[in-house]
């Protein structure tokens, strides 16, 4: 237990100040990197609640695909390479106030509703029981994410290709 | 005997039917002239005579009828004189129990005609029954005979159309039909030549048959409409020769007087109407008679109606149209403006006696205006024949004053003697005027003083025949107007200081004013004969010799007219004045006309004296002698072509000057119409009436559709604009100002507001969900 | 291991990221904001599909992943066709659709 909440804990800091770093840096290039390693840190989540197949799926899809997706677009954009004077929108009180409120909304809900539900040990579920699950009771779905995606490929190209 | 019992004035206790074919078809003679009027108008023009042959032969026919209807009427009157005792019956209708004698003929004749309603309009001879009468000791009187047809119905009333025929009827269609033949004859010699022959005899054939159907009426329905269109011929006649304007002048003038009086008329016969119930004579005067119709209503009817006699009788003040009515042809002015249509309002009052005995209450009193109308007329008029230089206008004006005699005495209640003055004024003086007519046929003038003088010797049959009509006129014995008029003077009761009383009151004033008019009408008839036929001609015939005697057409008729004037006043002797077994000849013509039935008052009779016959003849020669003194001495010594004194009397006297000077002015009378009622309504009256109808009443008019314009305005202006529109369009612009505000604040295109407001609304959204839920 | 925690991380990664999609100009800047609510969102759903045994929360939170790819790809051709028209990726001078 302790060594779970121990790792829980370290991976918990990194990644909220990544996060922190990912809106806040003037550098384009350096909030992708840090939007890496919050990736990384939510994989590990994954891995600690026993999810592996949504972990190395994690892993592969968006820090793989999906931030190389996002550095293309930074170069493509014409990103100056290194720090911007101006990343951020001119009035960033208001979002602050509205993060933080969102925020005290949230955790008053949760902390009233979850405060001693604990998580079973020793859950894991295997990469067999997820395939199961989606070939059997969540086909449907998963066959419309491949139109989704199919659509998403073809919208991609059409919107950005040159006339 | 009963038959002077009869005429003592007592409302019969039993009654019979007239009847007869003459009587029942009594409506032929107007008819006849009426056929041949049409008959004129559409073919006289192509005739041998003109026409003349259809007006001389139907006025012909009616004559013959009517004198074989006078044979049947003194027939059916003889027939009552000797009714005792035997009564008879009416069957099949059913009276009630009562036994009262009046039993009024409009009761029977409504429940005749109202059970009578058959599929032919045509006359329904309503056979009228004898009242049940006493023991026969009563007087027998006579019911008229009364045709009549519904013409038609309206308002639950039906309008009839009939003749009723007693002996007043009969003595006036006697008189017209007589009149009007001789006028016809002498007219075919008088108006030969004429620029209208055809037209003249056409309109003479309409006036008979109008004035015979208004004689003949027998409801005041008909009697209006036979007024009315008299009047019309009058007026057709009098303007004959239009083209002159003086013509066609005197013709209006004569109409419209008419028209004032005729306002009366039909006031009064409206009154009767609604009063009494009825449009028939005969239940109106039953009605009057019975005290069915009140007392002040009878009052007021019997002045409007004597509006009417004034108007068309040329009573004073409305007489001013007769003397200028001598325009017209001098037959015409025989036959409508002496004998006949100017005692249509004798006759209606003769006719409706009983509506004028109770209005007026004739019976026992000393003043009545019938009275003194008649009586101020006959002095006003004589006076004014004093100054006429035209032969006719001084006819006219006697024509005036014997017609205020007739008056009079239908104000004093001498009933008969009115009606016997009517039967030979009109032979007398149409006598006169054709005798007149006969004189400037052959002088080609009316002007005494002018062109007349000395004519007895150029033309003898008219001199005695007018002679004869004169004296006639003056009222000398034996002659027909001393008869005539004495009896009128014997009617107004005011002799009671001679002896001699009776009447139905005492009009002492009626009577001296007779006295004083009949010295009148001698004084200026002997001035109009010594004018005309004596002294030196003064005329001119220009070239055509001295003056001829007129053809037979017309000396013929004068004759005829002369004898009649002579004989005619032997029909009516008074009583008393025959002893033995020739007193069966008095009050002949009284005894056949004058109605002994219900529907005439129980008027009083007047007892004949004979000082006071003396007496007015003294009165009478006294005044003929003056005038001879003064014309057949005085001024025939000056110069035998002289016509008056130079040096007389108003040359000398201011007073007598100023007198005469009213004299020829006619009393300013046509001074007030013409000048100041006429003009005056024209001018002032006319125009105030005009402002008023400007300023006053089309102003306010107007001044209401102003203010309604300018409210209509003000609430366009100011209510609907701005208050109305301006809440509508505030609205809209509170929208548009709330639309710019959000506007500006939320949409300005900032992708980040937008997530920003989303993010934060769902935000408070959540906690609200989890705070209150 | 308490639920509470995994889901407090889940939502601070959650608010962080509404903070970035409000507060950053450039419009990569927002997709990258955008992919950390759809972690926050994931971690969430593992979560809660591991408190109830159910292997619901792993599929959905495959089936997000998936999206979250299609999305980013779709995104960025956007932005890239905003780049091309206006030169530039800043979202605060975006304000045609104004009014």
């Amino acid at each position: 237990m302790v060594a779970q909440n121990v790792f829980f804990g370290i991976m918990a800091l990194v990644m909220i100040c990544s996060a922190l770093k990912v809106v806040s840096t003037k550098n384009v290039v350096h909030a992708a990197l840090w939007l890496v390693v919050l990736l990384a840190g939510v994989a590990g989540q994954f891995l600690l609640l026993g999810a592996e197949f949504v972990g190395v799926t994690q892993i592969l899809v968006y820090i793989g695909a999906v931030v190389v997706l996002l550095l293309f677009g930074v170069m493509l954009t014409k990103a100056s390479l290194g720090e911007e004077a101006d990343l951020n929108m001119p009035n960033r009180a208001l979002p602050a106030v509205i993060a933080a409120l969102m925020f005290g909304v949230m955790t008053y809900a949760l902390i009233d509703t979850f405060r001693d539900t604990e998580l079973p040990r020793e859950s894991v579920t295997t990469t067999a029981m997820v395939s199961d699950s989606i070939f059997s009771d969540y086909i449907v779905p998963f066959e419309a994410v491949s139109v989704l995606l199919l659509a998403a490929l073809i919208g991609a190209v059409v919107v950005a290709r040159k006339e | 005997m009963l038959a002077l019992n009869a005429l003592a004035g007592e409302t019969p206790t039993s009654l019979i039917q007239a009847g007869g074919w003459f009587l029942e078809k009594a409506w032929i003679i107007p008819a006849l002239p009426a056929i041949s009027f049409v008959l004129i108008l559409f073919f006289g023009k192509r005739m041998k005579y003109k026409g003349a042959e259809f007006g001389i032969i139907s006025i012909a026919v009616a004559f013959i009828f009517a004198i074989c209807c006078v044979g049947q009427w003194i027939g059916q009157v003889n027939n009552a004189d000797s009714y005792t005792e035997k009564q008879e019956y009416h069957d099949g209708e059913k009276h009630s129990d009562e036994a009262d004698h009046h039993e009024t003929l409009s009761d029977e004749i409504y429940r005749t005609s109202s059970t009578e309603e058959g599929p032919a309009p045509s006359e329904d001879m309503t056979v009228l029954a004898v009242a049940e009468g006493g023991d026969g000791s009563g007087s027998v009187g006579i019911k008229p005979v009364v045709e009549r047809f519904t013409w038609w119905e309206s308002g639950g009333r039906a309008f009839q159309v009939g003749i009723m025929v007693d002996g007043l009827a009969v003595l006036m269609l006697f008189v017209v039909t007589a009149v009007s033949l001789l006028v016809h004859i002498y007219s075919t010699e008088y108006v030969a030549g004429d620029r209208r022959y055809t037209h003249y005899f056409a309109f003479l054939s309409l006036f008979s048959a109008s004035m015979l159907f208004f004689v003949l009426s027998e409801n005041v329905l008909q009697a209006i409409v036979g007024w009315e269109l008299v009047g019309v011929c009058s007026f057709a006649l009098i303007g004959h020769w239009w083209e002159e304007k003086p013509n066609s002048d005197a013709a209006l003038k004569a109409f419209l007087t008419n028209r004032v009086g005729d306002m009366g008329l039909l006031i009064g016969m409206s009154i009767l109407f609604w009063s009494a119930g009825s449009w028939s004579i005969i239940d109106i005067n039953n009605a009057a008679i019975n005290h069915d119709i009140g007392h002040s209503t009878l009052l007021i009817a019997s002045l409007c109606l004597t509006a009417a006699v004034m108007s068309k009788s040329g009573q004073f003040i409305l007489h001013t149209w007769l003397p200028d009515a001598m325009a017209g042809p001098t037959p015409v002015s025989a036959l409508i403006h002496a004998a006949t249509m100017v005692v249509a309002g004798i006759y209606m009052v003769a006719r409706l006696y009983g509506v004028f005995f109770e209005g007026f209450d004739i019976a026992g009193s000393s003043f009545n205006v019938l009275a003194v109308v008649g009586s101020v007329t006959l002095v006003g008029a004589g006076l004014l024949a004093f100054v006429q230089d035209d032969i006719k206008k001084v006819l006219a004006y006697s024509t005036v004053s014997q017609l205020g005699y007739m008056v009079m005495a239908l104000g004093v209640g001498a009933w008969t003697a009115a009606v016997f003055h009517l039967f030979t004024h009109a032979f007398f003086k149409a006598g006169l005027f054709l005798g007149a007519g006969s004189v400037s046929h052959s002088v080609h003038s009316f002007d005494m003083k002018k062109s007349m003088g000395g004519m007895r010797k150029f033309m003898p049959t008219t001199y005695k025949t007018f002679v004869v009509c004169t004296i006639a006129l003056m009222g000398l014995p034996p002659l027909a107007g001393f008869w005539s008029k004495d009896e009128i003077l014997v009617g107004t009761g005011g002799w009671g200081l001679f002896g001699g009383t009776g009447g139905n009151g005492t009009y002492v004033f009626a009577l001296v004013m007779g006295i004083i008019g009949a010295a009148l009408t001698c004084a200026y008839m002997t001035r109009v004969i010594y004018l005309t036929f004596f002294g030196e001609f003064r005329g001119d015939t220009h070239g055509h010799g001295d003056p001829h005697e007129s053809g037979k057409r017309i000396t013929i008729p004068l004759i005829i007219l002369a004898v009649m004037a002579t004989g005619a006043g032997f029909l009516n002797f008074p009583v008393g004045f025959l002893t033995g077994s020739k007193a069966g000849w008095q009050e002949r013509f009284g005894h056949y006309v004058e109605p002994v039935a219900t529907y005439f008052p129980p008027i009083a009779h007047g007892t004949p004296s004979w000082s006071l016959a003396i007496f007015s003849t003294v009165v009478a020669l006294t005044g003929v002698s003056a005038a001879a003194y003064y014309y057949f001495v005085k001024v025939n010594a000056q110069s035998p072509a002289a016509t008056e004194l130079t040096n007389g009397l108003t040359e000398k006297n201011k007073a007598a000057k100023a007198g005469h000077t009213l004299l020829k002015q006619k009393y300013y009378l046509d001074h007030l119409y013409t000048d100041i009622i006429a003009n005056g309504t024209k001018g002032p009256v006319a125009d105030a009436t005009y402002w008023t109808n400007q300023k006053g009443i089309d102003e306010a008019v107007n001044q209401v559709g102003k203010q309604t314009a300018r409210a209509a305005n003000f609430v366009y202006e100011k209510i609907d604009q701005n208050i109305v529109d301006g809440v509508v369009n505030l609205s809209g612009k509170a929208s548009e100002g709330l639309g710019e505000t959000t506007r500006t604040i939320i949409q300005r295109g900032k992708i980040h507001q937008y997530a920003a407001i989303m993010f934060a609304a769902t935000t408070i959204l959540a906690g609200l969900l989890i705070v209150f839920v | 291991m308490l639920l509470v925690q995994f889901l407090l991380l889940s939502s601070v990664l959650f608010c962080i990221g509404v903070y970035g999609v409000l507060a950053r100009k450039n419009g990569v800047m927002v997709l990258m904001s955008i992919e950390l609510i759809l972690n926050a969102v994931n971690i969430n759903l593992v979560a809660f599909g591991t408190m109830t045994n159910n292997i619901a929360g792993e599929v959905f939170a495959l089936f997000v992943i998936a999206i979250a790819a299609a999305e980013v790809g779709v995104g960025l051709a956007i932005v890239l066709l905003i780049f091309r028209n206006r030169n530039s990726v800043d979202l605060s001078s975006m304000d045609s659709m104004k009014g």
